[in-house]
């Protein structure tokens, strides 16, 4: 368990961080979601004992971070922004000496080397030079050097960052395999990316903490006015956008129906809701007797929320 | 010592693999070899006039090499971000500062091994002792871990690598020519400005001359040991930044 009481960070007189405290429980995936400059990194950095707080306690597994910093570094793997990378090394020269550099002899090293490769399918390139690599690969063997000791916590900053969407998605199924044996922590500004690989979310601004919890959490908690957009075929009749509005606008949870306009041979509707109510709007469009071509949920409330949770924040300071 | 010998193996593979090493080392021992031909041995002389000539020009191979070679060793991590891998593994600052310390002067060993045929040759034309080349690059060797160290430092000051050159090029020189000031003030300041001097007293009055003065090797191993323990505690002070 990683457990950060008070924790806060002060470069020079001005705050980067705190003061915050959080619990991540083992076996967790736990997303750090803000704008650039909300004091994901310098939480990341302290967390992986690269900056020292200046104020506050930090235990990762029972160990204080501050104390013991070299106990608390054999536990953490860390990939930072930019990844720690030597441009003349080979890759499997390179995962070695970070390797041993964890505590690992030679022997173990060896024999833990082919199943890094594996997990970051770095295979291919294992004798290639580091500064010959495209960014994609370079950013994977990053990765590799932060689980190459088998840490029991896996901390990501930004593993995204500039990678194309192929290779969004390549990062993205490889933090779903390292879930499986590491507690993860990542960072990142893309709610997308942090709303599909995380158990929870960690939303900061201003190097505060703004909200804890899932998605649906944070939503719920915020009175979140969700969106479902229903495509309708247009009826016959003298007014068939006033008969569907009459017939969308009485279902239990909708509080607003927006203008339509034409999409897919039908009238899009977006309609203002309370709660999740699409089984209401579809039962209610066929009592209507009329014909549904689309139902969708919109899946915009992660974004919402963390824009009023940050504009909160920006609006409080 | 498990953790400084997986630091310098890495260090001086990057000496080995990389042409920056080379370079210099090639550039070095060229200038060296033009000037012992040109300086050393022009003219008709003792061949001990002739070493000491020798000695007095190879001390350049020392002084250049050690700032050549050490000033990007800590800044170059800070500029590439690598020193983050250094910072969250559990290892001490003092090994990442002596593994890559022995590291750089294994090399310049190296260039200095590489600069031995000069005094052979003026053994194989002359009349010198080995004893006498002997002391000569010990002297040599001291004067470049000296100079590594006070580089090492440069490189721990700064994360910019000019910079970084810069300023240990200005600390070599202060300390080299810190004899001028010594003839400006009275003793017993004098005397105390004139053995801090890192080559006229130490190395021109003693193993340029083959003569292995204990107070010399004492004091060639204090800078070294103080300048490279300035360059640990500079690195923990900004490890946690």
């Amino acid at each position: 368990m990683i457990r950060a009481s008070n924790l806060s960070k002060f470069y020079g007189g001005k705050r980067a961080l705190g003061p915050v405290s959080f619990e991540i429980k083992d076996g967790e995936t736990v997303g750090f979601l803000g704008l650039n400059g909300a004091g994901k990194t310098t939480a990341l950095r302290i967390l992986a004992c690269d900056l020292r707080p200046s104020a506050g306690t930090i235990e990762v597994g029972g160990v204080d971070a501050v104390a013991e910093p070299h106990e608390v570094r054999k536990r953490i793997g860390f990939l930072p922004e930019n990844p720690p990378l030597y441009a003349d090394m080979i890759v499997t020269d390179y995962l070695r000496f970070a390797g041993e550099l964890r505590g690992m002899t030679r022997e173990q090293v060896k024999r833990r080397l082919p199943e890094v490769l594996e997990i970051t399918d770095l295979g291919d390139v294992s004798t290639d030079p580091i500064g010959t690599l495209s960014h994609g690969y370079r950013q994977r063997v990053g990765v590799a050097q932060a689980i190459v000791h088998d840490p029991k916590f896996l901390i990501l900053d930004e593993p995204t960052r500039g990678l194309d969407p192929v290779q969004i998605v390549e990062m993205r199924n490889l933090i779903h395999d390292l879930k499986q044996n590491h507690t993860v922590l990542i960072s990142s500004h893309i709610l997308t990316e942090i709303s599909q690989t995380c158990d929870r979310l960690l939303v900061l601004g201003r190097g505060k903490i703004l909200g804890v919890g899932s998605e649906q959490d944070l939503a719920a908690s915020e009175s979140e006015i969700r969106q479902v957009s229903v495509t309708i075929r247009p009826p016959s009749g003298d007014d068939p956008k006033g008969q569907i509005r009459t017939v969308l606008a009485a279902v239990d949870g909708v509080q607003g129906v927006a203008d339509p306009y034409e999409q897919g041979g039908g009238l899009l509707y977006v309609l203002s809701t309370t709660k999740d109510c699409r089984a209401e709007v579809s039962r209610a469009v066929v009592q209507g007797k009329l014909d549904l071509i689309k139902l969708d949920y919109a899946r915009s409330e992660l974004e919402n929320t963390f824009i009023r949770l940050v504009g909160g924040a920006d609006a409080s300071n | 010592m498990r953790a400084i010998s997986i630091i310098y193996r890495r260090e001086l593979g990057t000496y080995l693999r990389s042409p920056f090493g080379w370079v210099i080392a090639a550039i070095l021992l060229l200038i060296a070899g033009f000037l012992c031909q040109g300086y050393a041995m022009s003219g008709e002389q003792l061949s001990a006039d002739v070493l000491k000539k020798y000695f007095y020009v190879a001390s350049a191979l020392p002084l250049f090499g050690g700032v050549l070679l050490s000033f990007r060793l800590l800044s170059e991590e800070r500029q590439n971000n690598s020193m983050v891998l250094l910072n969250t593994s559990p290892i001490r600052d003092s090994h990442i500062v002596l593994g890559k310390f022995f590291a750089a002067l294994s090399f310049l060993a190296i260039l200095l091994l590489l600069s031995v045929y000069m005094p052979v040759m003026i053994k194989i034309n002359g009349k010198i002792t080995g004893a006498q080349v002997l002391v000569g690059y010990i002297g040599l060797l001291l004067l470049g871990a000296a100079t590594l160290a006070i580089g090492l430092l440069g490189s721990a000051l700064t994360r910019q690598q000019l910079i970084a050159a810069v300023l240990s090029a200005a600390m070599v020189a202060i300390i080299c020519f810190i004899h001028l000031l010594a003839s400006k003030v009275d003793s017993p300041l004098k005397d105390v400005i004139e053995q801090v001097d890192l080559w006229w007293v130490h190395f021109q009055y003693g193993f340029m001359v083959g003569v292995l003065n204990l107070k010399d090797v004492v004091y060639y191993l204090a800078i070294t040991y103080f300048f490279l323990l300035l360059s640990i505690k500079t690195l923990e002070a900004k490890r946690w930044q």
